[in-house]
Order: C-alpha cells, then structure tokens, then sequence
C-alpha cells in the first residue's frame, strides 16, 4: 500500500473516530463515563423539537424616559423648596422637557443658576411667555435619553434573568436584540402561562398615602382633586373567585418603593390559611418606612403594584423593624410568584411580547419521530436507487452518504449548533443532494470508460473533471445557506445549519472517502472492467 | 443501468419557444391568482397573529370550535383541521395590536366550552404586527441578497450571461412556486422562506452543472455553433439530472409523506421547486444563453451593416 493511501485511510479513520466519539452522549446518554460525557456535550434540540417557550419582548423604553424625568420634576420641586426659590409649578412636558413656571424675571434667573448646577445635563430652552408667568424649558439631551434608554434595555435584561433563574428552567438562553428587544428562549418549560405573566409583570411596587377627603365617585366622573391619583383595589372573592376592582384615589406622590426591599417571602396567615408575601426593607427603606408610618398614624396607606392597589391597612402604630406584608387575596401560586418578582427588582420599563412561540413536548416527540421517519424512508429509498444504478460503486455511495450524515450529526454535537424540524428537513434534503457529487463523478467514468480507458485512468479522470463542477454547484447553494443563517431566526436557522453543514460533509465524504474507498480496492486487486 | 442511453440526442434547444411558452402560461396563471387573491397569503409570521394548535381528546369539528370561541370576538378566525387527524385543529386569528395575549383566551374559552382536561393546547404562535413586518422585510431581503452573492459568484467563474440565465430561471421558479403556494391556498410563513432559499440553492446546482458541461464543451467544438453546443451539452448531463432529482425528490416526497403536518407546506414547497428547478436549468436557463448569444450576434451585424453604409 502506498502512502499516500495510508495517510488518507489514517485521516478518514481519525475523523470517523471523533465523530463517532462526539455523537457517544447523543446516543447513549447517562450510561457512558463522566469524562466522555464532559468532552462532548449531546446534539441541543431545537424548542420545536423538545417543546418549550420562544419569547421576544419588546422594552418601552420610552416609557424609562418618561420615569426618569418624572423623578427630576420630583427632585426639582424638592430641591427648589428646600432653597426657598418662589415657583409656581414644575411638570413634565412632551418632547422630554421639564418646565418650571415662575412668576417674574428674578426667580426666572435664580432657577436657571439653580438648574445649571444641579442638572448641568439639561439644556435650558427658549422661554415662552403664558400670560403673567415665564417658562422656563429645560431638554434631557439626546445623548442622555439615549443612555436612559440603554439603560433601561440592560436593567430589564438582568432583572428578566433573575426572574427566569428563580422560576426554574435549565439552560435558559437570554438574549439582547436589535430595537430594544429581548429574546428568552424557556427549554421544556411546563406552564407557559405562568412563565409569561412572570416575565411580563413590571413589578414596580409603590407604597401611596390614600386620600380620605377625596370622593372616588367623584374622581371617577373627573373631579381629580390636585396630586391625586385614581387607583383601583383588587379583590378576589376566595370562595367564588370573582375578581372586584373598587376605586381609590391615592396622592399621586409615592413615599417609598419596592427599590428599597431586601427581601420578599411567601408566608401564610394562620388564622385564615391565607398566603401573602412578607417584604423586608434595606436600612434606607427602613429609615424611611418609619418615617413614613411615625407621621401618618391613622392613616391608610396603599400599597400598589403596576397601579393595582393590592390592599390599603391603616397604620396603628409606628413600624421602625423594616418589615411590612402584602396581603391581598392570593392564591398560592400567585403569591409565590409575587415574591419573585420583588425579589428580582422591578423593571425599568414595562415590557410587551411581541412574539411567542411555544411548543408542548408531545407534538415535539411526534415531530422528532416524524422527522426521523422521513429521513429513514428517504434514505433507503436513494440507497435502494443508487444500487440498482450503479451496482458496485452505487454501494460505495451508500457507504458514503451513510457516513455523510453521522459527520453532520457529530458536526452538530461538536459545534454545539441545535437541530431544529426545518434541520432535519435540511439533513432530508442534503441526503438527497448528497449522492450528486457521486453521480456527477460516476457519469464522468463511465463516459471515460466509453472512451476505452483503462479502469485506473477512467477513476481518474472521472474525479479530476467533475472536480470543479461539484465545487461551483455546491458553493452557489452554500451562499444561499449563509444567507439564511444570517438572516434566521431559530427554527429556519436550523436549516441553514444543517444545510451547509451538510454541504462540507458532503463534499468531504463524496469526494475525498469515496476516491479512498476505490483506491484502496484497486491496491488490492486487479481490476480490468469498473462494474458501473 | 442506464435509463438515458449515452448517445441520447434529443432537441432541447428547439423547444425551446414551446419551453419559453409553457412557462410563461404557468407564470401568468401563477400571477393571475395573486393577484386575484389580493397578493401572498402571508401566515401570521409576516403579518402578525395568533396560531393555536389544539388537539381535543374526542373528534370534533370547526363549527363547534368556533361556537366555543364566539364569546370572545376575536374577529377573523380560521379554524382548519390538522393534518388527518378528526381531534386536532389549528386556530388562527389576526393580530391588530403588539401584546395581546389571545392565546390565554382562546385556551380559557375552549375549556369552558369542552371542560377541563379535553383540550390540550399542543403550540402557540404569537407574532405582533410590527415583528411581522420586520420579519417580512427580511426575509425578501434574504432573498435578493442570496442572489446579488450568487449573481456576483457565477460572473465571477463563468461569464456575466451566465449568471444572468441562472438568475432569470431562478426567479422562474421561485415565481412558479409562488404561484402554487397561491393555487393550493397554502400559507407562506417563516419556514417556507427557508424553503425557497433552498430551491434557490437546488435549482443553481442543476443550472450550473449543464453550464459547466457548456464551457467545457464550447472550448472543444466552436465550430458547432453555439446551440449545437448547449444541446450537446444537456444531452450529455441529462443523465445526471434525472438521477440526482429523481434522489432528492424521493427524498423531500418522503418528507412531505411522512414529515408530519409542521412542516407539510415546507416540503411542498421544496417539491414544487425542485421539479421545476430541474425543468428549468433544461429549459430556460440554457436557452437564455442562446438567445444573448443571437441578440448579440444579430445587433453586431446589424452595426456592421451601418459602418458598411457609411463608408
């Protein structure tokens, strides 16, 4: 045997062994050594195959803007008070600006001084003059709003991961995107509904003095009064489990929020066997909260999450030990998950879902073993066609379009790439195409042979010619495959994949294992007539 | 075995105003019911919406699905059997705004409508109106590019009349497949994208395979004649052809048998595609090569004749 033979041999064996090796935990599982199975992790299963949640969710991110500047009005009417300028009000306008309103031209300039020092960015306006009072206009930059916005888009992601890390779900994938989008991929998650309620909770958590003075009958036909705010209480009757919503009008100014937690627990009320969710405060909510309760005695305070007022107990005493409870009527489950998303934090903006897909587990096992029916029955209806084609060489082929599909499989394990139903149609599909570069080959000798060669010089010039030919077919659908990868998102991901994974096996095998494969034959043996 | 014999001789090339006839009356028919149907019947990837895919624990139909989802008016909702299978259904509702979540509805009111445990929600898809468009987008944009990069590739190693064949029967059968999609009312959605894409990359190979024969051949015998030459040259491929289509569309006709309702359009797609991908590398990608060549031939003499007037 020459040596030329003996390196190709030794490679092809080399590679077969690895992918034989990298394809061990796939097929086996549990059963193999820990080291084996730590070297090479099993083929991923796409969410169609395995079932499970794909999530993108949409951040207003807007809306953290909208916040941001709210805190500066509040901060602003704090500090101006404390400084004693005379103001007659301080808003948030549209087109992210604040106005102040005073009421000459000498509290005008001391705002302005004012505003220099303590929000040097914001970018003072033209003043517009409304009757007897001046505006003062002050702009959050461009590049501030963009960093709000940034941030808002990066807090979300990492609260979103604390949420997905305490609701369970092994190997979650959490994903920033485009467009403020975030993309949440939940393997095998069993209670989709839960998981999107969970994720799409702001949870932002303010504590509000209620209005006693103020009617919610009036300020539901309109009659606001100044700083208030109409909020809805939520109620569950336990028995019948119908859900009333009674109005509540609460100052719009919130006294502390669910940022100065530490801490949330599901608890259960022994009198009733009611769950709710006790909350500890860090020592600055601490501090704060005692305040709060020590100067509002008598008094309800409500407690409100994403606008819902959960309940509103009155305060009978000064609370200085940092901890409080929310009760509301939970069940379990909801309570639970309450004290989730308080731990996690709020979002810094609130959330749509813009896209959902899930899958059950069921109809993935029925598309898995769909999948690989049709890879079967496709496989040996070509192995079936090239052998009775091309007899001999139709079965060195098959040998090779065999080992063609464990190489994408163990390229699949190795690169970690997931296979997903539209990749098992590209695996179809490669198999298929696969034989090409063969028979594009086998015409090529047996034309040879027709010309009265010899059986070597026709297996050579068979492989020489169709050389080119196979790589310029084959690179023109590769592009189409990268394309696809580049534009793919999941499933069809999958597909382009296996596609061009496929493509490089497939070259691999067809021309380098199948030219291996004869000429280790002819080494062996005389051959005078190629059986073709 | 052989089932082209390897002296075959059959006259492609003068089909070819049949060939050119034939694909333009199935183009047109194609069109006529786009356009009839008010453009591509665009699945809720592209146009944003809600698919649920219920199976029930005893048969059932659409009428008594619907009569369950009544109470929520949801609007237009398409209710469709799934697969063979009397208990199983897909549901499908437009979307009009981001973040509706009809799929917890839908799910409420058909157990009410059942009871508990006789419905089993087995997939939801949820696609708002803006992710639509944004993937509608892209996926024609994918497709332009795949072919600008093959455009630029096969002018690159043959000449630019080459790429120009290629991509003209390119679009030949992604317009045909198209018109099928249309014909049989399937849905185009995210997967069927990937399909073309696919049958983008299938019918090239078949095209550049009878290209290359082309080259080599038109290297050898100029004197021929061109078309000569491009006949030849299919007749000596043919062989070739028919074998690898007749594998892969064994293949993807197990995928479409056997493949499951997931993925039933995706395979019909690639089905389509590929019978004419192979149908048009004989006969429409190869003939436009003739006609360049005559068009060319023909406007040079007739400049030739100026200069000679001229003179």
């Amino acid at each position: 045997m020459s040596n030329s033979l003996k390196i190709r041999a030794f490679v092809v064996l080399g590679c077969l062994v690895l992918a034989l090796a990298s394809l061990g935990p796939t097929l086996f599982g549990g059963s193999l050594p820990d080291w084996w199975r730590k070297a090479f992790d099993p083929i991923h299963l796409g969410l169609d195959l395995q079932g499970g949640m794909h999530l993108v969710l949409g951040v207003d991110a807007d809306k953290a803007v909208e916040s941001r500047l709210d805190t500066m009005v509040d901060q602003t009417e704090a500090l101006l008070r404390e400084k004693d300028v005379v103001f007659k009000r301080v808003d948030r306008s549209s087109g992210e600006r604040i106005v102040i309103t005073v009421y000459d031209e000498d509290a005008g300039n001391q705002v302005d001084a004012f505003m220099k020092e303590s929000f040097p960015n914001l970018e003072p306006l033209t003043l517009t003059a409304d009757g007897a009072y001046i505006l003062k206009n002050y702009r959050i930059s461009d590049s501030e709003i963009e960093a709000t916005k940034e941030y808002a888009v990066r807090q979300a992601l990492e609260t979103l991961r604390n949420r997905v890390d305490q609701f369970g779900v092994s190997e979650p994938t959490l994903q920033r995107q485009a467009g403020n989008r975030i993309l949440i991929q939940l393997p095998g998650v069993k209670d989709p509904q839960r998981a999107i309620d969970l994720l799409g909770k702001t949870a932002r958590l303010d504590f509000k003095m209620v209005m006693e003075e103020a009617n919610p009958q009036d300020a539901l036909a309109g009659n606001l009064p100044q700083g208030g705010q109409l909020l809805y209480e939520r109620r569950v009757d336990s028995r019948t489990g119908v859900a009333t919503e009674n109005p509540l009008v609460v100052e719009a100014k919130t006294v502390l929020t669910g940022d100065l937690l530490s801490n949330a627990q599901v608890r259960i009320d022994t009198r009733f066997n009611d769950p709710y969710v006790a909350i500890d405060f860090n020592a600055v909510g601490a501090k704060r909260f005692d305040q709060v309760t020590a100067a509002n005695v008598g008094k309800r305070m409500a407690i409100v999450l994403d606008d819902t007022v959960y309940s509103a107990p009155v305060i009978r005493e000064r609370i200085s030990g940092g901890s409080a409870q929310i009760s509301g009527s939970f069940t379990e489950q909801e309570a639970t998950d309450l004290a989730i998303v308080l731990r996690a934090g709020s979002l810094p903006a609130p959330v749509t879902i813009l896209e959902n897909r899930t899958v059950g587990p069921s109809l993935g096992q029925d598309s898995i073993n769909q999948g690989m029916l049709s890879v079967m029955i496709g496989g040996l209806l070509v192995v079936i066609a090239m052998l009775i084609y091309y007899r001999l060489f139709g079965l060195v082929a098959n040998v090779v379009l065999v080992l063609n599909v464990v190489f994408i499989m163990a390229l699949l394990a190795i690169f970690g790439a997931t296979l997903t139903l539209p990749g098992i149609a590209g695996i179809v599909l490669t198999v298929g195409m696969a034989v090409d570069a063969n028979v594009l080959i086998f015409e090529r000798i047996r034309e040879e042979v027709r010309l009265g060669r010899t059986a070597r010089a026709a297996l050579e010039a068979g492989y020489a010619k169709a050389f080119l030919t196979i790589i310029d077919a084959n690179v023109t659908t590769l592009i189409a495959a990268l394309v696809l990868f580049q534009f793919g998102t999941g499933p069809v991901k999958g597909f382009a994949v296996t596609l061009s994974v496929g493509i490089i096996a497939s070259l691999f095998t067809a021309i380098f294992v199948s030219r291996l494969i004869f000429d280790f034959f002819m080494a062996r043996h005389k051959v005078d007539r190629l059986s073709i | 075995m052989q089932i082209i014999k390897h002296d075959i001789n059959i006259d492609f090339v003068g089909k070819r105003k049949l060939a050119l006839i034939l694909s333009g009356v199935v183009i047109l028919i194609g069109l006529a019911s786009l356009v009839m149907k008010g453009g591509p019947n665009y699945g809720i990837d592209f146009v944003g919406g809600t698919l649920v895919q219920v199976k029930f624990a005893e048969a059932t139909d659409a009428a008594k699905i619907k009569d369950g989802l009544a109470s929520l008016s949801l609007g237009s909702v398409v209710v469709q059997r799934f697969g063979d299978d009397p208990s199983e259904f897909l549901i499908r509702v437009q979307q009009e705004a981001e973040g509706q979540q009809l799929s917890k509805q839908i799910s409420e009111s058909l157990v009410m409508a059942y009871g508990e445990g006789q419905v089993d929600m087995r997939r939801v898809e949820m696609v708002g109106p803006q992710v639509g468009k944004d993937l509608r987008q892209k996926g024609l944009l994918s497709i332009l590019y795949a072919m600008i990069g093959i455009l630029i590739y096969i002018t690159w190693r043959f000449e630019l009349r080459f790429a120009v064949g290629a991509i003209v029967a390119l679009l030949h059968d992604v317009l045909i497949t198209l018109g099928a999609f249309s014909l049989t009312g399937r849905e185009i959605d995210l997967p069927i994208i990937a399909a073309f894409l696919a049958i983008i990359g299938y019918s090239l190979n078949d095209t550049i395979i009878v290209y290359d024969r082309i080259r080599e051949n038109y290297g050898k015998h100029q004197k021929k004649g061109f078309s000569t030459v491009v006949n030849h040259s299919i007749n000596e491929t043919l062989s070739r052809t028919i074998l690898t289509s007749g594998t892969t569309l064994l293949v993807v006709a197990a995928l479409f048998i056997f493949g499951g309702g997931v993925i039933h359009n995706f395979a019909f797609a690639l089905l389509v595609g590929i019978l004419v991908g192979t149908y048009s590398s004989i006969f429409v990608a190869s003939p436009i090569l003739i006609l360049w060549d005559d068009f060319r031939s023909g406007g040079s003499t007739k400049k030739a004749a100026v200069e000679g007037s001229a003179s």
